[in-house]
Order: structure tokens, then sequence, then C-alpha cells
């Protein structure tokens, strides 16, 4: 199995750093540099002082060790908390953009300008902390949809952020989400208005750049009744030697009727053959179904850092909502991923559907850990859950950790899970077929993770079939 | 072991196969003992021999198969020694086995998988790779060649297969794939007697003066739908006996036994 493993423990392709000047916090969290943070980003009394009641929160906290990852010890001085590109335009058009910036994207496969004229996506393009080039805004604008940088929300729509902030993730709510509400420095939000089906995909693409410096984004996206939207986030981040922290928070509002479909591709530096020097991602996600017959999806793509810790829920407060979570999740060389979803069931006929995909190779260490929880008015509930893992090597781990917790008796329940092997014997089939073992993993790998591509925006899968070395066409077809 | 000889002959005799003196083994387990035969293009060898005397061992060492190690003697493929080539490069130079047991692919239809395998084989050639609309064509034509219709090929590559389904999509892959060499490990196995005739007919369609077939089987039945030029018999890791296609009738007769087998 060697050859199979060496293939596809690649090399990491996406390790350059762009070298533009920027201007940073010195390291270290107190109240001063959370007013530092607030001030620099112009923002309003009452932001300041969430702010500041997230980090009291967060002060008598602890980190949380539950997960079944293994790292060490983080020193929370030792994080400089803001980064900024120190040349910040005020942009109207991509023109204005400082160069290097666009040729980071470029490199990245990220040609905002193609994007913008060829694909029809609006880009919100966060560089560290900072956005900096924000796309059809115009276009946007004539269907009503709000989309722009968090910290430009906060001043221009402060009644729409004041009401829907911290209202799915509490400042309290864990940890890291506490850690973030204190400093986070952007992100994006995302406001679509009643009975708008937005007509362009809303994309940000995320990026770490600054040494040492945590990223701590921060999005909003509030559907309003009858309303639709798809949003895209993907990452990639450069080489790095030490860990960087990344505590992002997302959070969803889906009012009646309302749909929120949200991809992720996540390719952030996931350290080199030891494990040495990847991102940590600990990440917040959370929607809320509250309207009636309301819908979130999350369909995720998880390949890179060194640790990832997620689980994007749906809380189904609004009767018949739904909920759906699609997920793979590939670790190999030291890599560690503990995630998986919570679907909270309180409203009657709520609906939901798991189905993730582990992959694990090299020395890889893969969890699938979720909840499913049936309240006691969650008439007429259902779940339908599927975790399947599949092992590349023998040094790999897979594990599922599937909780239940059911309070109405008539809720329905479905749970299947699998784990295989890619086999010798697939491999010489398919070498016997004139494939080579290379493009024979890869297929094997694709049809394996077939249910969870097709849910993604076509564009997305095909960087999903970039990222995992994937042929797509047929599968799809 | 005798050194092939062959370079004095007109061009159109040189063997496409060649095996001289073969010994393998399967975790320590001598399994072929001094395995002699040459195919010649054109020609349909048969492989006959009781359970375990080696004749799955011998089709799969030629695709390639990792489980076995080769301890002596040689195998010539088109002139090249064949234990120089990796699996996948045998398959593009245009050896083909009809797997007895083939492997399923969850979430990848045959048709995919079908114009990836064509594609390599193109792309070894030195040919422009197919995309699925011409490659739709070809496979239809093939498919009409061999009087089968397209049902299965958006299922998932053997998923959910028959055993019968299995076999007919061994043989769809080599009509498509059209091989030099056919390696048919057992095909007949499993198959009742209407699907035996399908599956001995489309190998027939295919039976050309430029492509050979090795086939492997431990019953006569089918060699009755597939008429071989030779017979050989596989008793113990070597061939005891070779003569024309009656052999496979007093092998019937008279058993495995009964030829000193």
């Amino acid at each position: 199995m060697t050859s199979i493993e060496s293939q596809v423990l690649q090399p990491y392709k996406y390790g350059f750093t762009t070298d533009i000047e920027a201007e940073v916090v010195p390291p270290g969290l107190s109240e001063d540099v959370i007013r530092l943070i607030s001030m620099k980003k112009g923002e309003p009394d009452w932001m300041l002082d969430w702010r500041l009641k997230a980090y009291r929160n967060w002060t008598k906290m602890t980190e949380p060790k539950w997960s079944n990852v293994k790292y060490g010890p983080i020193d929370y001085q030792a994080i400089s908390y803001y980064a900024a590109p120190k040349q910040r335009p005020k942009v109207e058009s991509l023109d204005q953009v400082d160069p290097k910036l666009l040729e980071t994207f470029e490199k990245l496969g990220i040609p905002i300008a193609e994007q913008k004229r060829l694909a029809g996506v609006a880009v919100d393009a966060v560089f560290d902390s900072v956005s900096v080039a924000t796309t059809f805004r115009e276009e946007l604008a004539k269907h009503g949809v709000i989309f722009c940088p968090i910290s430009e929300a906060i001043r221009e729509h402060p009644d729409l952020v004041r009401e829907y902030l911290g209202s799915v993730v509490p400042v309290n709510d864990n940890f890291f989400a506490a850690l973030n509400s204190a400093v986070f420095t952007d992100g994006s939000f995302a406001y679509i208005p009643k009975g708008v089906r937005c007509p362009l995909e809303l994309s940000t693409y995320f990026r770490i750049n600054a040494q040492a410096t945590g990223q701590f984004e921060r999005t909003l996206i509030v559907a309003e009744a009858g309303s639709y939207v798809s949003y895209l986030e993907g990452c990639s981040a450069p080489s790095r030697d030490e860990n960087q922290l990344h505590a992002a928070v997302v959070e969803l509002v889906a009012l009646d009727n309302a749909q929120i479909k949200y991809s992720t591709i996540q390719n952030w530096y996931p350290g080199d053959e030891e494990g040495k020097g990847g991102i940590y991602n600990f990440v917040t996600k959370r929607g809320a179904c509250r309207g009636k017959n309301s819908k979130i999806s999350w369909t995720q793509v998880e390949t890179g850092s060194a640790i990832t810790w997620k689980y994007p829920g749906c809380i189904l407060q609004g009767d018949g909502s739904i909920g759906e979570f699609y997920s793979v999740a590939v670790t190999n060389n030291r890599q560690q991923a503990d995630t998986g979803t919570k679907m909270i069931h309180m409203g009657k006929n709520t609906k939901s559907t798991i189905v993730s995909k582990g992959i694990s190779a090299g020395h890889g260490q893969n969890t699938y850990r979720g909840l499913v929880k049936i309240l006691k008015g969650a008439e007429g509930a259902r779940n339908y859950s599927q975790c399947d893992s599949m092992l590349i090597g023998d040094q790999c781990g897979a594990h599922t950790f599937p909780y239940i917790d059911v309070r109405n008796s008539s809720a329905i329940m479905e749970h299947e899970a699998s784990t295989s092997k890619i086999g010798e014997d697939q491999i010489f089939y398919c070498k016997q077929r004139g494939l080579s073992a290379e493009d024979a993993v890869s297929m094997i790998v694709n049809g394996f993770c077939k249910e969870v591509f097709k849910e993604l925006p076509m564009e997305f899968a095909v960087e999903a079939q970039n990222l995992l070395g994937i042929s797509l066409e047929g599968s799809v077809g | 072991m005798t050194p092939p000889t062959t370079d004095h002959r007109p061009q159109t005799t040189v063997p496409l196969l060649e095996i001289r003196d073969l010994h393998a083994t399967v975790e320590g387990n001598e399994i072929l003992k001094g395995v002699d035969l040459t195919v010649r293009t054109g020609e349909v060898h048969a492989i006959m021999g009781p359970n375990g005397s080696g004749k799955s061992t011998l089709a799969q060492l030629l695709a390639g198969h990792p489980a076995y190690s080769v301890t002596s003697g040689s195998v010539r493929f088109d002139g090249k020694d064949l234990f120089e080539l990796d699996p996948e490069e045998r398959a593009r130079e245009g050896l083909f086995l009809a797997f007895q047991y083939p492997v399923a692919i969850r979430g990848i239809t045959n048709s995919y998988f079908l114009r990836s395998a064509v594609n390599a084989m193109r792309k070894h050639k030195g040919l422009p790779e197919l995309d699925p609309l011409d490659f739709l064509q070809v496979l239809e034509d093939k498919l009409k060649a061999i009087g089968w219709d397209d049902s299965f090929m958006n299922r998932a590559v053997n998923e959910g297969f028959s055993g019968g389904e299995k076999k007919r999509n061994e043989i769809l892959q080599l009509a498509v794939l059209e091989p030099r060499l056919a390696i048919l490990d057992e095909t007949d196995s499993g198959l009742d007697i209407d699907a035996l005739k399908t599956v001995a007919a489309a190998v027939n369609a295919l039976r050309s003066k430029e492509r050979s077939f090795v086939v492997v089987t431990h019953y006569q039945r089918l060699l009755n739908y597939i008429v071989p030029d030779f017979v050989h018999v596989l008793a113990e890791g070597r061939i005891v006996r070779s003569g024309g296609k009656e052999l496979a009738l007093t092998l019937e007769e008279k058993g495995y036994a009964g030829v000193g087998a």
C-alpha cells in the first residue's frame, strides 16, 4: 500500500506568503487590546460593550478538552489579535486594489476579475482580517441584498447586526466562540430581504497571511421570509512553522420558508509530514431555522488544517423546518479531525439529514461526532444519519461518536455506518484496465464522496475535485 | 531453461505470449512449478485443470497481481519481458484479464470507468483522449456489435450486479478496450446456460486474426461455445497435456485423472 499512501500524502501546494506590509498589534489580549481593535475599526459603543462582555466571559472559561484530538498548550498571550494590510484602500473597483494582493488571489486560483466577468460570483475577499475588495455589490443592491464586510455592516446597518449578532451563538456559548466575540476583526455579513432569491452565489475567500496572527472571522447571514441564498466559503493558507489558531464563528438565521445553503472548502495548511506548523481550526458554526418550513444546508469539504474541530449544526425551531449536513473530511500525515454536526429538533415535523464521509491516510485520525436531539415538543421529527469511513494504509484511524437523545416517542431515527479500506484488489482491478495507482485511488475516493460532492455548487465541486485530486465528471453524470 | 530462439522465424510467427519454465509462489507456497506455453497472434488456447492446479494463479500472475511472486522462469509478451512492466503498463500494451471475481467501485459509473480506461490506453498510444460524447459513440457501436443494450452503463461499477451481469461487464470491457491478448479467468463460473451462451457469443464476435485468447476454465462446457485451437491441461503447477479441441472432450469423458492429471 505504500505507493498509494505516498501519492495521497502530497505536499501542500499553496505554501507561499505575500510580501505586503501588515500593521500588527503587539501580542497579548486585554481589555485595552479590545478597545484598540474596536477603535481601529471605528465601531459604535454598543459593539465595544458587546466585545468586552464576551471577553469578561472568556476570562472565566477554560479551554475545552473533550475532543478526540491532541495538541500542545496554546499561549493566548503570544497571539497578535489584529493585523491589517497597511495600505488599506477604499475600493470602488478592483483597479484600486494592491496588485500584489490580486496576484496572491491569482496564485490561489481565485481570479476575482475572472469571476466578476465570467462566473457571476460576488467575492468579498478577506485578506488577513480586513476586507479589501467587494464585487457585484451594485448588482446585489438592486435586489436589496446586503453583502459586505461585517465591520462595515456594524457601521452601516447597526440595527440588523444588533438584532442578530450573537442570537444563534451567544457570547458565552463556548470558550472559542467567546474569544472570537471579543476579538473578531472581520468577516462577512449577508442579508437577503423578504421573498428575494439572491441572484448570485455569495462567496468569501479567507486567507491567513501575517505570521502568528490568529484569525477570528465572524460571519452572519440572515435570510428573511421566503428568501434563498447560497454562500460559498473557501480557504487556503500559506506554509508556516508555528501553529496558527483559527477560531471563527458563523451564524445563520432562516425565517419562514427561507433557505440557506452554506458550502465550505477548507484547505488550510495542514503542517508538514510530522504535523509541524499546521493551522488549528476551532470553529463554531450554527444555523437557526427560526421560521416554519425553513431550511439550512451545510456542505463541507475539509482537507486542510493540522486540527479541525467543528460541528456545523442546525436548531430546528420552526415547524416543518429542515437541517442538512453533508461532509467530507480528509486527514493524512499527522492531521486530526473531530467534526460532525448537531441537529436540535424543537418544532413539529422537523427533518434532518446527516451524510458524513471520513477519509484517513498516513497517521491521520478522523473522528465523526454528531448529536441528534429530539425535544419533547418535536412531534413527528425525523432524522437520517449516514457515517462512512475510509482508511488508506494501516497507520491511520477512524472513530465515530453518534449521540442520540430522543424525548418524543413519535420520532423516526435512522443511522447507518460503514468502515472500508481501499483494497489491493480494487487498485489492481483499476490498474488492469490501464489506470495508474494515483488515478485509481482518486477514482475510488471520489466515488466514496459522491453523495457529498453532488450537494456542492458546480464551481465548488471543481475545487473539491482539485483538492482531492479527483476527477468528478463521470460521477456527476 | 531454454532461451527463446525465435529471431530467425518470420515476423508473423513471433509468439505474442511466451512462457518458459515459470515458477511462482503465493505466501511462500509454490503454485506454478515450471509452466511452458506459447500463444501466437490469433490463436485461442484453453487451459483446463482441476481445482487448485494453478489456473487462476497463472491468469492473475500474467496480469501482475501483487500477491504472486515469480521465483524463476520468464514470460515475454510481444517480445518484451513481461515482468519489467507494471500491471497498468501490461494493460496499456494490450494484455487484458477478465476477472473471475470483478471488483465493485462505489459511486463511479460504468461508463465513466470505461472511458477513463480507454483514455489511459489512448494516452499510452499517443492518441487524443475521448470526450464523453465521442466515447458514447464508441460505446454504442461496441454494444451494438456484441448485441447488448446500454442498460447498466449508468450503474456503479459492478455494484449490486448479479454474477451474470459482472461477467458480461468484463466482456464488454474487453470489447471496448480491444486488447491483443485476452485472458478469461473462469468466465463461465456462476453462469446459467443462457448467460453462458450470451457471453460466449460476445467473445466469439471479438475473435479475430489480430487477437489471442487464453481461456481458463474448469469445465468443458464453455468450450462447446468458445471453440479453442489448443487445449492444455494444467495439474499441480505444470502443463501435463496439450492437444487440439478434442482433448477437452476426452477430459469431459474420462475426467482429469483419466488424462494423467
